[in-house]
């Protein structure tokens, strides 16, 4: 803890040092307040060694994906063979499995994130602002989408382009872009009947600087809140896509058919369950953890 | 309005920087079309500051919304207004982002919310320079700390990194005045600007723009119900009721003449220190409904003086003498 501390006692004098010379931003002002939240620090710092044991994971280990060991069949944790994290019914190392598991899952859950919150944050912003005929039809559009169950789409997609990983992205980004720009639409609307935005006109700025700088900045807080919920639901989302055999394919693995393996062989063996599920469950409360600490450090008058 | 243009205003030479000339506002609502300004014209000359008084809902504010292009989307202006000697009414999106804040600039009524709460202070003054003169972020740091400093900011360097919830009601009020002056425009319109202030942080606030009537050559245009304000600050004031100017003077000529019986009646309201009364007088009546306007004077439902002429036919805005325009049929103020 004393290295934390000094290390983060380092961090602000440097933001501190920073902050005077160049201009200062509210995201500088925001990290700043972030790195001095203790649970929020944490969670990064967890979430950062996992993201770095599934880079490096699947390497430490003599293991590979593809290996099967006929005399290793569920087999609980040991060090015996170098089977840490033990094997499943197939005789597959779970340590290498699990790590790889944890890429998978890691990048379907920011990198379709990161995409809903691109379409979804402009597409609301934009409706909410101008408002009118052109929320309208913008609005309409993404209930037509909406109406368009997840399933079917991403079969026609597979159908269509064969089993792709990438698929996967695409079909979740599709649809989670949809309640993002529904939120950011809600916000919107109430954030343009204040009157900085008015002062803001009567000072001359554009419509597009208007929600750019003086509209998306004041909604952030809960779409970053949302974003954090967004992730783990990506993340259990791709998981039953890969369940019904429309996600990720033997011997590709993620989080989500780790755990509903383990589910079915919880009698026999408990591990093959409880270590998915809790390095699952681990990076949900970070990323919980961390939104809680963004929305509270992008809020000034929060603190 | 003909007899406006004839009008002899004390000028300080030279073409007025704001002509406004018979400007009117509709707003079309689900009850019908709303008349909220009917023909206003008035000319402001540089260095000018002109007040325009009336009630809740006499278009005083309208007026100048619409001037600056800030009507609600249900808004309609028609008529004339030049800025310069150029038109700007229902000009294009384009031509008003280049004039306003840069040549036109409002302070609002509301300190509290006038402000984004997410930027600092500092970033919300530089946007305007940065936007309208292309300055560098340290030309325009150095330009607002200047003018941080003209409206009586303390440590401004110190403010210039905090944010609006960081300040008091009235420093607010004076960083959007400061924001406001940054392009040191030709005409600054304050929209009852010390109406949510308290009494003694409104005086600094009325010092602070009577130093910038007396010392720039910035023309003001100053919104308010407060006579007191007028008074203290204003060259020519403008009287409106229901939309329309009923009287227009310069103010010495308005507050020992006023001609129309609802000036007089908005006086008579003032408290005086220096009166012996027991209670505060009011005008008897409410605004008329802007929707249903009688065919008459708008004011004869509570004019005291009102007679039959005035209940059928509406009085123009005519000159009673030099300089001093009333809309009333009543010829001599009794």
């Amino acid at each position: 803890m004393g290295f934390l501390s000094k290390r983060r006692d380092q961090q602000l004098a440097a933001m501190q040092a920073a902050g005077r010379t160049v201009g200062r931003s509210l995201w500088q002002d925001a990290l700043r307040r972030f790195v001095t939240n203790r649970a929020a620090m944490g969670s990064v710092f967890v979430l950062l060694f996992i993201s770095l044991l599934a880079i490096v994971g699947p390497l430490i280990s003599p293991h590979s994906l593809e290996d099967f060991y006929w005399e290793y069949i569920l087999v609980p944790p040991t060090f015996e063979n170098a089977h840490w994290f033990g094997t499943d019914a197939n005789g597959r190392d779970m340590f290498v499995r699990t790590f790889h598991g944890a890429r998978i899952s890691l990048t379907i859950g920011i990198m379709t994130t990161a995409v809903a919150l691109l379409i979804g944050v402009t597409w609301g912003s934009v409706a909410g602002y101008f408002g009118g005929r052109i929320d309208n039809i913008m609005m309409r559009f993404v209930d037509v989408l909406y109406a368009l169950p997840l399933l079917f789409f991403i079969i026609i997609l597979v159908t269509v382009f064969g089993r792709n990983i990438y698929l996967v992205f695409i079909g979740i980004g599709a649809v989670e872009w949809l309640t993002m720009s529904r939120i950011v639409r809600g916000q919107t609307l109430s954030v343009k009947q204040k009157e900085y935005v008015e002062a803001a006109r009567a000072l001359g700025l554009s419509n597009l600087q208007i929600v750019r700088r003086h509209v998306v900045p004041n909604i952030i807080g809960p779409v970053i809140v949302f974003v954090t919920l967004l992730i783990p639901t990506t993340i259990l989302v791709e998981s039953y896509l890969s369940f019904l055999g429309l996600g990720v394919q033997e011997p590709m693995t993620s989080w989500g058919v780790l755990i509903s393996q383990g589910a079915s062989s919880i009698d026999t063996g408990p591990w093959l369950l409880v270590i998915p599920g809790t390095f699952l469950a681990v990076t949900l409360f970070c990323f919980n953890f961390i939104g809680d600490g963004l929305r509270d450090a992008l809020d000034p008058e929060g603190r | 309005m003909s007899g406006t243009s004839a009008r002899p205003m004390r000028t300080q030479g030279g073409e007025a920087v704001l002509q406004c000339r018979d400007l009117s506002v509709h707003f079309k609502t689900g009850e019908g079309r709303i008349s909220a300004v009917n023909g206003v014209s008035f000319d402001l000359h540089r260095g000018q500051c002109l007040g325009v008084v009336g009630e809740s809902g006499s278009g005083k504010s309208q007026t100048f919304l619409a001037i600056l292009g800030l009507l609600a989307s249900n808004g309609h202006a028609t008529g004339s207004v030049m800025l310069n000697g150029e038109e700007i009414l229902n000009t294009t999106r384009r031509k008003l982002d280049a004039i306003r804040g840069e040549k036109l600039a409002i302070v609002f009524q509301d300190s509290i919310t006038g402000l984004t709460p997410h930027k600092r202070i500092g970033d919300q003054l530089c946007e305007v320079l940065t936007q309208h003169r292309g300055m560098t972020r340290s030309q325009a740091r150095t330009r607002a700390m200047e003018m941080l400093e003209l409206v009586r900011i303390p440590e401004p360097a110190r403010r210039f990194r905090m944010y609006p919830h960081e300040f008091s009601g009235g420093m607010r009020q004076r960083v959007m005045i400061a924001q406001a002056l940054l392009c040191q425009p030709d005409v600054l319109i304050a929209d009852e600007p010390t109406t949510a202030l308290d009494v003694t942080v409104q005086a600094q606030i009325l010092k602070l723009f009577k130093g910038l009537a007396d010392h720039t050559d910035t023309a003001l245009v100053m919104i308010t119900h407060d006579l007191g304000v007028v008074a203290g600050l204003c060259d020519e004031v403008m009287v409106m009721y229901a939309g329309r100017a009923i009287e227009q003077a310069s103010v010495d000529s308005l507050f020992y003449d006023p001609r129309h019986p609802y000036t007089r009646g908005l006086l008579a309201c003032m408290p005086r220190a220096d009166r012996d009364s027991e209670s505060l007088t009011a005008i008897p009546g409410q605004p008329p409904d802007l929707s249903e306007l009688p065919p008459g004077c708008a004011y004869a439902p509570r004019c005291g003086q009102a007679f039959d002429r005035c209940l059928i036919e509406r009085p123009s805005l005519d000159m009673a003498v030099e300089g001093h325009l009333k809309a009333c049929h009543l010829e001599n103020a009794p």
